[in-house]
Parts: structure tokens; C-alpha cells; sequence
């Protein structure tokens, strides 16, 4: 029995995660597979094929594939499924959409968000918030998994030869229908495999003060964050959130201003390198997870620090 | 229509979890709990669609200790109209759970189910989507807003690359996220008219659900914590740590 991964992309590229899941699988240990299903993505198969370590891609390539609608793709996950003793896809929406429906067709219990294999059947995933670790063992016949990217390094994506098998899809389930996405654009580096993050909070103030962090961003090679405050505010698009019910960031360099470190959000962030907090409070709680910080003016600190990176 | 709310009994997301010193979890004893935040938010979005004449009743499910009927009239104080707890003495898993719902969905016929979409106590973030597989409806997850024309259901989902904009018909089951509404708050005199609303017990096996668990914890530990840092008298500082000490720019 061999393991599955589900590949994540949007039928042009492939994204990073699935290198992280690539490595967690290796930690299971057993040939691996990956499934690209979606719409024109023989791209992806391509980037898949050249993954060391990856025995054979599985490409369904299928109109109803197109926007990865839960329903669809999980049927035809279900089809494939009885060849594998686990079943990987990485922790993003796509996957946490998806999975729990294989999981459930299959009467097993989802290991979700995994940061840790400890042998084929017992693996590590954080619960409150990241608050505590559990580890679990799945007595089910077939684990079905989601990685969280953040735990796992990336493998290597060139050097690899799988070949790449073309399999019909399952059909178009007809439940939900896609009707269009507002995707941001940015030639930022993605926030969830970003070597450096800065976010802002409710101290920015307004929308348009994030310009200030996009700056030093675009100095640093950085992605932009924010808080949850920061998002419900209206300052940024809901797809900057970092936290507990939001993204999970793990830069080697964190910089958080006008955040004061709720627990939900340093969820979040908290296993990140280094971690940079600047905020006037000098009791916010985010000092307690910072290796340095700065009690001062958000106005005047990012300014400066803008003028004085290069 | 029904409208079916599955709420769930958390600890409260202010306090700070402790792991028990035995490592078999984490200490509930003497601990704030509250109905999971984004139950909340599904139990105010099924009252906007009530009130809006497009369902006569809103029903709040809870599967958990006897003390979860607190939160099932969290619920009804808000404004639901009649609970069910399904009573279990150890916590359950979100298979379990969602096969629970099911049966409960097969007798009270509701034409749309709003969950959390996660528990934040477990993160597991399963329930519905196990759920909308096992009934086999359409499944609407991470919902940030919703509108309900008809027989049909137009949403906008909060995915990680910004929003998808999705449409299906009912009966469908969807997952709310933190930006769809405001929950209210319930009233004083709405607190002791829930006290009256009507709050059946069942247990698993009034259903027929096999609720052991699948995954064995065999151990719950604190998480590595980190150093305490540096309070730096400056950008300038800053800057020079930044580059010189940790060499990450
Ligand atoms: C179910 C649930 C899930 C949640 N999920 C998340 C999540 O995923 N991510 C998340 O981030 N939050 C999440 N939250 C919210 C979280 O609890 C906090 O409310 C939120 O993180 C606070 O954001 P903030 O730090 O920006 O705002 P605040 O807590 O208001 O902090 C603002 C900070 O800015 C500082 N400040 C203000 N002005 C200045 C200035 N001029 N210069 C310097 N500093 C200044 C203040 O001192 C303060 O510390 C969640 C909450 C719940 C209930
Ligand atoms: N024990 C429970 N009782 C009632 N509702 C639950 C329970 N467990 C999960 N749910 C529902 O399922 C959602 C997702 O939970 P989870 O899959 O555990 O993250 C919650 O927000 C609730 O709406």
C-alpha cells in the first residue's frame, strides 16, 4: 500500500505546500503518489513529475476539476482511494474543504493539521490554538491527512523523474456551482512560504497606513500580514489574516507592528525564527513571544526602519 | 423551513489552556467555558434568515456532557426556538458527531444546516464538510457572506488566495467564518424566556451512532516555549540585531 498526496495549485503552477506534504510523506515512509486533478494542469504534472522521490503522477484532467468544488474532487478521491493507506493533502482551505468528505465516505476519523509523524499511525497536531500538542494514534484502516506546511521543510522540487498516467474523472456531481473568485494580486511573495513576514494590526489604523509595511516589505522581499482586527477593520483583504482561524506562518523573520498578541493570532505566527514586535504598549502580551522589541510609535518606528534597511 | 444550529461547549477563547500535568489533556475543571465563537455567528445568521420569513424555526444541537445545555440555551436566549442535547459522557470526535447530525437531520427535516467552521478547541474544522458527504447535500464552507433567493443559497467564501463566490440549491449545509455577522448579545428578559423553550434529551444510542473513538491521544504535552527576548532602545538597534545577531536581513 503506497501513499497519495493530493496535489495544491491552481492548474498553472503547482504551490508550495504540496513540497511540504512531499516530506511528510517521506516520514511515513512508503512509495508516494500525487493526484493532480483539475482543469488543463498538465503543468502541474510536469512540476509533479520532477519531485525526487515521487513514483507516479496521477493527472485528472477534467472540466469539473476546474475550481476544485469539494464535492467533485472528493468523489473522485473516494474512486482512487483503495489503493492507499493514506491519503495527504496540505492544511489549506482546499484541502480542509476536500478531505473531511473523503474521510467521512470512508468512515474514518481526519488527522487534521499534522506537524509531527511519529510513525505510520501516530502523528502530532497543536488544539487550542496551538496552546497544546496532541499526539495521536489512528486506528483506521486508511489515514486521511492534512499537513500543516509550516511544520515540514520543503523537498526538493527538480531532479525527479515519475511518470505521469492520465485517469478519467468521476463526474460532475452537480451540487455546488462556482460562480467566480476575487483573487488577490500581488508580486509579493506568498505570505504562507514568505522567508520574511511583516503584518500590521489595529494600531495601523487605517487601510491606507499599510502602504508604510509594504515599503519595508518590498525592501525586505517580504509578505504582508495583518491581525484579525486589522482584516475585519476593513485595512486588508480576509486572505492577510495570520492565526489560529486564519493562515500559519513560520518565517524566519516575523515583524508584527500595532498587533498586541492575542493568543489567536500568535497561533499564527509563533513558531516563526525571529520574532520582531513594535508596539507603544510596552504590556502587550506580543512581547512575551518577541526576541526584540521596540516600545515606541508605530508612526515613527516603520518610517525609520524603512530608511535604514537598504 | 428548519433551520438545524450544531453549537458546541468550549472553553472560553479569553482563558489560557493548561495541560494536565498527567499529559492525558487539558484541565477543564473549574474552567470558563462558552459556546465555540463561530457557533455564535451561525446561530445569528440563522435568526437574520428566520427573521427575514424565510424559516419558521431555528433548532440548536448540542452533543456533549449534561453541563452543554448551557450552551443550547445560549443558544435559545438568542433567539432559537427549541434545543437538543444529545448527552455523551466522554467528548466525541467530529465523525461521530456528524453522524449524529445526520440522524438528527432525518428526523426533524430541516432544509439547511449552519455549523462553525471549526471547533477551537479541537482545530479539527471537519463536522460539515463530513456532514454534507454523509447526507449527500452541496457544502458551502468558510462562509462570509450568505443570501438565501428562493430555493437557492449565493455565498462568498473566505479562501486562502481571497474570496470564491459560490451558488447551490437547498437543502445544503454551510460553514461560517468570523466576518459573516455580529452575533447579538441574548437579553436579560430573552435569557429567562429561554429558560421555558422547549430542550429534548437524547443519547447516541437513541439513534443507532457508535461513538468510540477512532484516534487515541496517547499523550497531550505543552507546546516548546520560546526565550524571552530583547527590549531594544531603538530602530537603529534594531537594525544592527536584525543584521548582525540574527542575520535575517
Ligand atoms: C474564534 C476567534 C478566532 C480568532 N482568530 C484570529 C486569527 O486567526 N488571527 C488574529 O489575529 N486574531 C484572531 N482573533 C482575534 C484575537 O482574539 C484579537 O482580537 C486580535 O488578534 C487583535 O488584533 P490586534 O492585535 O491587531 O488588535 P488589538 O488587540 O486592538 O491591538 C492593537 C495593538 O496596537 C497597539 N498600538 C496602537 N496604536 C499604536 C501605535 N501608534 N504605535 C504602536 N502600537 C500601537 C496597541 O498598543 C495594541 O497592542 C480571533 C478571535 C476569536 C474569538
Ligand atoms: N459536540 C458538538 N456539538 C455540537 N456541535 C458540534 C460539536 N462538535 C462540532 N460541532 C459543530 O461543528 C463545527 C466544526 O467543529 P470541528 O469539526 O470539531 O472543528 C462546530 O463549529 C460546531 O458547529
Amino acid at each position: 500500500m503506497s501513499i497519495l498526496i493530493i496535489a495544491e495549485h491552481d492548474n498553472q503552477n503547482l504551490s508550495a505546500a504540496t513540497l511540504n506534504t512531499v516530506t511528510a510523506a517521506s516520514e511515513i515512509g512508503k512509495e508516494i503518489n500525487v493526484l493532480v486533478v483539475g482543469h488543463n494542469c498538465s503543468n502541474v504534472s510536469k512540476q509533479c513529475s520532477q519531485i525526487p522521490n515521487v513514483k507516479s503522477i496521477l493527472e485528472a484532467n477534467s472540466e469539473e476539476y476546474k475550481n476544485f468544488v469539494a464535492e467533485n474532487v472528493s468523489k473522485l478521491i473516494i474512486d482512487l482511494s483503495k489503493d492507499y493507506s493514506h491519503i495527504l493533502a496540505p492544511s489549506s482551505t482546499t484541502g480542509k474543504n476536500i478531505m473531511p468528505r473523503v474521510a467521512a465516505l470512508l468512515d474514518v476519523m481526519q488527522i487534521s493539521d499534522i506537524i509531527k509523524v511519529v510513525d505510520d499511525e501516530t502523528f502530532q497536531r497543536p488544539i487550542y490554538a496551538g496552546n497544546a500538542l496532541s499526539t495521536v494514534k489512528s486506528n483506521d484502516k486508511i489515514k486521511i491527512i492534512t499537513v500543516r506546511s509550516t511544520a515540514f521543510e520543503a523537498s526538493e522540487n527538480t531532479g525527479g523523474s515519475a511518470e505521469i498516467k492520465s485517469i478519467n474523472g468521476s463526474g460532475d456531481t452537480d451540487l455546488s456551482k462556482f460562480l467566480k473568485s476575487e483573487l488577490s494580486s500581488s508580486e509579493r511573495p506568498e505570505l504562507t512560504s514568505a522567508k520574511i513576514v511583516i503584518s500590521g494590526g489595529r494600531g495601523m489604523q487605517d487601510g491606507s497606513n499599510f502602504g508604510m509595511l509594504e515599503k519595508v516589505a518590498d525592501k525586505l522581499g517580504a509578505a504582508v500580514g495583518a491581525s484579525r482586527a486589522a482584516v475585519d477593520a476593513g485595512f486588508v483583504p480576509n486572505d492577510y489574516q495570520v492565526g489560529q482561524t486564519g493562515k500559519v506562518v513560520a518565517p524566519n523573520l516575523y515583524i508584527a507592528v500595532g498587533i498586541s498578541g492575542a493568543i489567536q493570532h500568535l497561533a499564527g505566527m509563533k513558531d516563526s525564527k525571529v520574532i520582531v514586535a513594535i508596539n507603544k504598549d510596552e504590556d502587550a502580551p506580543i512581547f512575551q513571544v518577541a526576541d526584540y522589541g521596540v516600545v515606541t510609535d508605530l508612526f515613527d518606528a516603520v518610517p525609520e526602519l524603512d530608511s535604514k534597511i537598504n | 423551513m428548519k433551520i438545524l444550529v450544531p453549537v458546541k461547549r468550549v472553553i472560553d477563547y479569553n482563558v489560557k489552556v493548561r495541560v494536565k500535568p498527567d499529559n492525558s489533556g487539558v484541565e477543564l475543571a473549574n474552567v470558563k467555558m462558552a459556546m465555540n465563537p463561530f457557533d455564535e455567528i451561525a446561530v445569528e445568521q440563522a435568526l437574520r434568515i428566520k427573521e427575514a420569513s424565510h424559516a419558521e424555526e431555528v433548532i440548536a444541537i448540542s452533543i456533549g456532557p449534561q453541563e452543554s445545555q448551557d450552551t443550547i440555551r445560549t443558544a435559545l436566549a438568542m433567539g432559537a426556538d427549541r434545543g437538543i442535547l444529545v448527552k455523551t459522557e466522554h467528548d466525541i470526535e467530529p465523525l461521530a458527531v456528524a453522524k449524529i447530525l445526520k440522524s438528527i437531520v432525518e428526523k426533524e427535516n430541516p432544509e439547511l444546516v449552519i455549523l462553525g467552521k471549526q471547533a477551537i478547541d479541537d482545530d479539527c474544522n471537519q463536522t460539515g464538510q463530513m456532514l454534507s458527504a454523509f447526507l449527500n447535500w452541496p457544502q458551502t464552507t468558510f462562509v462570509s457572506n450568505l443570501e438565501l433567493k428562493d430555493k437557492n443559497l449565493l455565498s462568498v467564501r473566505e479562501v486562502d488566495g481571497g474570496l470564491e463566490h459560490m451558488e447551490c440549491s437547498l437543502p445544503a449545509i454551510v460553514t461560517v467564518d468570523l466576518r459573516l455577522n455580529e452575533p447579538r448579545y441574548a437579553s436579560l428578559p430573552n435569557i429567562m424566556k429561554a429558560k421555558r423553550k422547549p430542550l429534548e434529551e437524547i443519547s447516541p444510542s437513541d439513534l443507532g451512532v457508535d461513538t468510540s473513538k477512532r484516534l487515541e491521544v496517547l499523550k497531550v504535552e505543552d507546546p516548546p516555549s520560546r526565550e524571552a527576548g530583547m527590549i531594544l532602545g531603538s530602530v537603529d538597534e534594531l537594525v544592527d540585531k536584525l543584521k548582525n545577531e540574527a542575520k535575517v536581513i
